[in-house]
């Protein structure tokens, strides 16, 4: 029985560290989507072991029922942009960034896990009672300890519609642009956008409308 | 039984994997995804050290037992639900502004 235990914790963590390295690694922003929604999972799957049942529902509703599929929505309605061409600009800002992160991130791990391992003491994990972790324990907690951070979180999240809104529909009530968009939208983008299909997307079988075409023909 | 360590440790792997996505994707998208799995790391070990501290502190406690960790994984997950509808649609503003989705090309502020 133990074994079984500790045989679900290594592959829920075995999933959940190869979604997270195809989040980072993979190039078409799809397979992005499915490795955070690999993580998601086995992030849930590890709630569950840990008697968090609640939060593991909320985790798989809002997740991978909510978050993901925006991700989605938002890939499939930008097409073939939604992948951008690999160069090599800024490539060692970059590299030497992410590379002082990572490795000062996995020393501190391994240090971390050698001091764990030398003071052998073991913290315990009390087995908990039936109520731990279930709607009804977190229920109580939120509405009675948590109760104003609880409401002002449905503030955030009707704040976050508000804005999500206003911010994506951009200008649609004004007639022209103003001065300084028109002068932002005149200016090329530095690359062009990819042409051939190596995108998945609705759009993808289309040539993706070129609006600066017109702008480069007579540059200001 | 899995000691507490494990899960930290697992949470802390997620962690670094999602920063250095964060720090060398320039795909705005792939750099939220990124966030996302920060996050999830950040979450797993709240919930992995409120089940080795059951019996600690005295809020948010149900039959004895504190959830604090748990609430707070709770709360984290609403507000990353705003941060990614407000994301998403500050990417499909810039798109529409400059027909790309890298995070370079969003220098209007440079000079």
């Amino acid at each position: 029985m133990a074994s079984l235990a500790t045989a679900y914790f290594y592959v829920c963590a075995l999933l959940a560290v190869g979604g997270a390295v195809s989040v980072v690694a993979a190039k078409n922003p799809i397979r992005c989507a499915m490795g955070l929604l690999l993580t998601i999972l086995s992030v849930a799957g590890l709630f569950l072991a840990l008697h968090a049942q609640f939060l593991a529902a909320i985790q798989l509703i809002v997740y991978a029922g909510a978050i993901v599929i925006l991700f989605l929505f938002v890939i499939m309605l930008l097409g073939p942009a939604a992948s951008t061409p690999s160069d090599r600009r800024g490539l060692a800002a970059r590299v030497l960034g992410g590379g002082l992160f990572g490795l000062g991130g996995l020393a501190s791990l391994t240090l971390v896990a050698r001091a764990a391992e030398a003071t052998h003491r073991v913290i315990p994990m009390p087995q908990p009672d039936g109520a731990f972790g279930g709607i009804e324990a977190i229920g109580s907690a939120l509405f009675t300890d948590a109760l104003v951070p609880f409401e002002l979180s449905s503030a955030l999240l009707m704040v976050a519609v508000v804005g999500a809104t206003a911010v994506a529909r951009g200008r649609q009530g004004a007639r022209t642009m103003s001065a300084g968009e028109q002068e932002i939208a005149r200016r090329p983008p530095s690359h062009e956008p990819p042409r051939e299909l190596h995108t998945s997307g609705v759009f993808s079988h289309e040539v993706p409308p070129q609006e600066g075409a017109e702008t480069k023909e007579n540059p200001a | 039984m899995i000691p507490v360590e494990h899960y930290v440790l697992l949470s802390a792997l997620l962690f670094v994997i999602g920063g250095v996505g964060f720090l060398v994707r320039r795909n705005v998208l792939v750099a939220l995804m990124s966030i996302e799995v920060m996050l999830n790391a950040a979450n797993l070990a709240l919930v992995a050290y409120n089940r080795s501290h059951l019996a600690r502190g005295a809020a948010q406690t149900y039959a004895g037992q504190s959830h604090t960790g748990q609430v707070l994984a709770f709360f984290i997950i609403a507000a990353e639900a705003a941060e990614v509808a407000v994301g998403l649609a500050i990417v499909l503003a810039f798109y529409r502004l400059r027909r790309t989705v890298r995070s370079d090309e969003a220098d209007l502020l440079r000079n």
